[in-house]
């Protein structure tokens, strides 16, 4: 392609982007009408008067000086708060000093990462502080023999990356925001990811964090052993919580030898049975050296190469199939790959793909999976849900939703971590349709519900799945849930409007 | 037209691995390191294989000299369509020491040996940074070289290519045989696809020694010492202009 050429399609794509972030956003408030702002005060000069006592000036962001909407709408577009103020603090000891003051003051937070979340946990819904973590981002320690680092929770993922890369370790988890955010949000959300297949989730790589509580008293759980069996282990509650039960400064990581080998490969399918029997296969014969396992359907991978303009090397199949492994041997996790995919082509499961040759290849055959999310947003609104159900069914309630639907979106797509049951079903229109909306749902979280799969495998419920807690969850444990929160955060001040279905009387 | 074409392809480190020098500063860590075809050289056997699509040339040879593990830059090629391999062996302190003047003798050999029309190279390789192979090359068999191309067409039995040079773009015409060196944007590599890439498995790939070719590949250069570069000394930031005015004075800048 001439410059020439190059330069007018860089110029197209950039106006898709801008355009897409020159849309305007309503309020959450006025969208979500029958959402009541609770009982909290209403942020005064004498508030303010204390936060810019103990903060400095650039700590402390008001409207009136400062464009906050960064911090009130989220990454999808899809809600907008009202907050007026963003405290933006350096150590856990402010951190302990805000909320503290908050609990008694009785002044509503929301905690905010690197707002990547997909589910507006992350943004305020009324005018909620935001308690931005962005100023705390040092990588603390990195110890390479025993692999853990410490790191404070507004470090962005890519950054401790990075940094792990030189003393040889790699992050035990990855996802396509990972250029936005940041640790502590992915331990409140437990964010699942694409290697979430060899590496297991947070509930297992994270030793231990330091958390903030409501009342402003600091929990240090910060333990780096990989066995400690002395007690509760209180940590596990707040990986998950979205910023209900605490806000999460520090984290203790276990994080994995960098392998030194890693080989990515790119299928086309033609039928769901064998893309089933492909992840049978390597998880049979890839064995310990398997990393990822991804499913993309051709709606995907249309809206990602036609929005974005990237390259695929195969096209016109049914389902595409992203497969990674990652080993300390080149020469033995190669031979293995080939002998799998010989096998594999020989019998007509795969019939077309491509192995990266070198880290351009790779990197440009993930982002045909990591930036379908980006593509999708440019076709309007987006209709997201994140699903977990049982292997044989992954591919199911795409086809049910299809027909459901019929003419109303611009697209139905399916894609999502094969290897884990956590499929991502995205329906897209040109706005926001409630008519559409009322047909996804609740259809969607009952044919979930019904296979006993999960309606949020790894987003979370934040603000927009709240009420579907019940479809995955057993009133008992949404009993005991609201108990737990009761006794960490009795003002409920720790981001409100969360996570929990509107209280019925009866609870 | 049915021309012959050479194509080099060098391996080399992997443009993304964060480079490090050995402890003894004799050289950079290669060993458990991840290396790939030289990205100027996947666009000249890119370049060779879409000539070969239109009929423009009959056969693609595809040349790489270095230690056992060329074979698989080799296999690269064979898989985006280069018919056959040849590898010069070469490894351990003498392959340290190979220079692109060795590379550009066992080129012009070959280039005789195997009736070549027209050698295709990468303009430079990502970890000397030499641009130096083509032109030697041309030099020594005595042909017309276009290096840094952008645009290659084939016409009336000669080469119209255009080059990417500081001023902007020159158009030349090059007599057929010539070598031409390949530029970022002559075109976007391929990816290999399986089928191909189970095909080149059965392609041949022969094996040479430097001395078959007439090379004598003993070192013409020692490796005194090699260094990171020095570590970038952190900035300041200060608050105002008059602040950044006393900064520079204190360092003597002012």
């Amino acid at each position: 392609m001439s410059a020439i050429n190059k330069l007018s399609v860089g110029i197209r794509k950039f106006h898709t982007t801008a355009s897409r972030l020159r849309k305007y956003v309503e309020l959450t408030a006025v969208r979500y009408p029958l959402l009541k702002r609770g009982n909290f005060s209403f942020l005064s000069d004498r508030h303010l008067g204390f936060f810019q006592s103990i903060l400095s000036a650039h700590q402390v962001l008001t409207d009136e000086l400062n464009d906050l909407s960064g911090y009130n709408v989220d990454w999808m577009r899809s809600v907008r708060g009202s907050s007026r103020l963003v405290l933006r603090p350096k150590t856990t000891e402010e951190v302990a000093a805000i909320l503290q003051y908050c609990n008694v003051q009785n002044i509503a937070i929301c905690p905010q990462g690197g707002n990547t979340g997909l589910v507006g946990g992350s943004v305020p819904v009324f005018d909620e502080v935001v308690l931005s973590l962005e100023l705390m981002d040092e990588v603390i320690s990195v110890d390479e023999l025993s692999g853990v680092t410490i790191v404070q929770a507004g470090c962005v993922l890519e950054k401790l990356e990075t940094v792990l890369h030189l003393s040889n370790l790699a992050l035990p988890l990855d996802l396509g925001a990972k250029g936005s955010c940041q640790i502590g949000g992915n331990v409140a959300t437990n964010a699942g990811g694409i290697r979430l297949l060899r590496y297991g989730n947070l509930h297992g790589s994270v030793l231990g964090l330091t958390a903030v509580l409501a009342n402003g008293q600091i929990m240090d759980c910060l333990n780096t052993n990989k066995k400690d069996n002395t007690g509760y282990d209180l940590k596990q509650l707040f990986i998950g919580s979205e910023g209900t039960l605490g806000v999460v400064t520090q984290v203790a990581l276990q994080c994995q030898p960098k392998p030194s080998s890693v080989q990515v490969g790119f299928f086309g399918l033609n039928s769901f049975e064998n893309v089933l029997e492909t992840l049978r296969l390597s998880k049979r014969n890839l064995g310990e050296i398997l990393s990822s396992c991804e499913l993309i359907d051709q709606s995907s991978l249309e809206c990602v190469t036609k929005q974005l303009e990237l390259r695929s090397p195969i096209n016109n199949f049914p389902f595409y199939m992203l497969l990674e492994t990652a080993g300390s041997n080149a020469g033995h996790d190669a031979e293995k790959l080939n002998s799998l995919l010989e096998i594999l082509i020989n019998n007509g499961t795969i019939v077309d793909g491509t192995l990266a040759v070198d880290s351009a290849q790779a990197k440009n055959l993930w982002g045909l999976r990591e930036r379908i999310s980006e593509a999708l947003a440019c076709e309007g609104y987006v209709y997201k849900y994140d699903v977990s159900v049982p292997i044989r069914q992954f591919y199911q309630l795409v086809d049910d939703i299809r027909i459901r639907l019929g003419n109303l979106p611009i697209r139905c797509c399916g894609y999502g971590h094969l290897g884990d049951g956590n499929l991502h079903l995205n329906i897209t229109s040109h706005e926001y349709n409630p008519i559409l909306l009322n047909r996804i749902e609740p259809f969607v979280y009952d044919w979930v519900g019904q296979e006993r799969g999960s309606v949020s495998a790894e987003h979370g419920l934040g603000l927009k799945k709240r009420d579907y807690m019940e479809y995955s969850k057993s009133p008992t444990a949404i009993h005991w849930m609201r108990r737990v929160k009761k006794l960490f955060d009795p003002n409920n001040i720790l981001n409100p409007y969360k996570i929990f279905p509107e209280q019925s009387s009866t609870d | 037209m049915s021309l012959r074409i050479l194509v080099g392809c060098k391996r080399v480190i992997d443009y993304a691995v964060k480079i490090r020098v050995k402890p003894d500063k004799s050289g950079v860590i290669t060993e458990g390191v991840k290396h790939s075809m030289n990205p100027f050289d996947e666009i000249a056997i890119e370049e060779a294989v879409r000539m070969k699509e239109k009929k423009i040339a009959k056969e693609i040879v595809a040349f790489s000299c270095g230690p056992t593990q060329c074979q698989e830059t080799l296999r690269t090629a064979l898989a985006m369509g280069a018919d056959r391999g040849i590898h010069v062996e070469v490894s351990g302190p003498e392959y340290e020491t190979l220079q692109p003047l060795h590379i550009s003798k066992m080129l012009a050999k070959l280039a005789k040996d195997e009736q070549i029309d027209l050698i295709i190279v990468g303009k430079q390789a990502i970890d000397d940074d030499c641009n130096q192979t083509a032109q030697m090359t041309a030099a020594l068999l005595d042909w017309p070289q276009a290096t840094s191309a952008s645009k290659i067409e084939a016409k009336d039995g000669s080469l119209q290519v255009v080059r990417e040079i500081d001023g902007g773009l020159e158009t030349i015409k090059v007599k057929l045989p010539s070598v031409v060196s390949a530029d970022l944007r002559l075109n976007e590599p391929r990816y290999a696809t399986l089928p191909n890439i189970m095909k080149a498995k059965k392609k041949p790939i022969k094996k040479l020694a430097p001395k078959d070719l007439g090379v004598d590949v003993s070192p013409r250069i020692q490796v005194v010492t090699v260094e990171e570069p020095p570590v970038r000394q952190a900035g300041a930031k200060v608050e105002n202009v008059d602040a950044v005015v006393e900064k520079l004075k204190a360092l003597g800048h002012a």
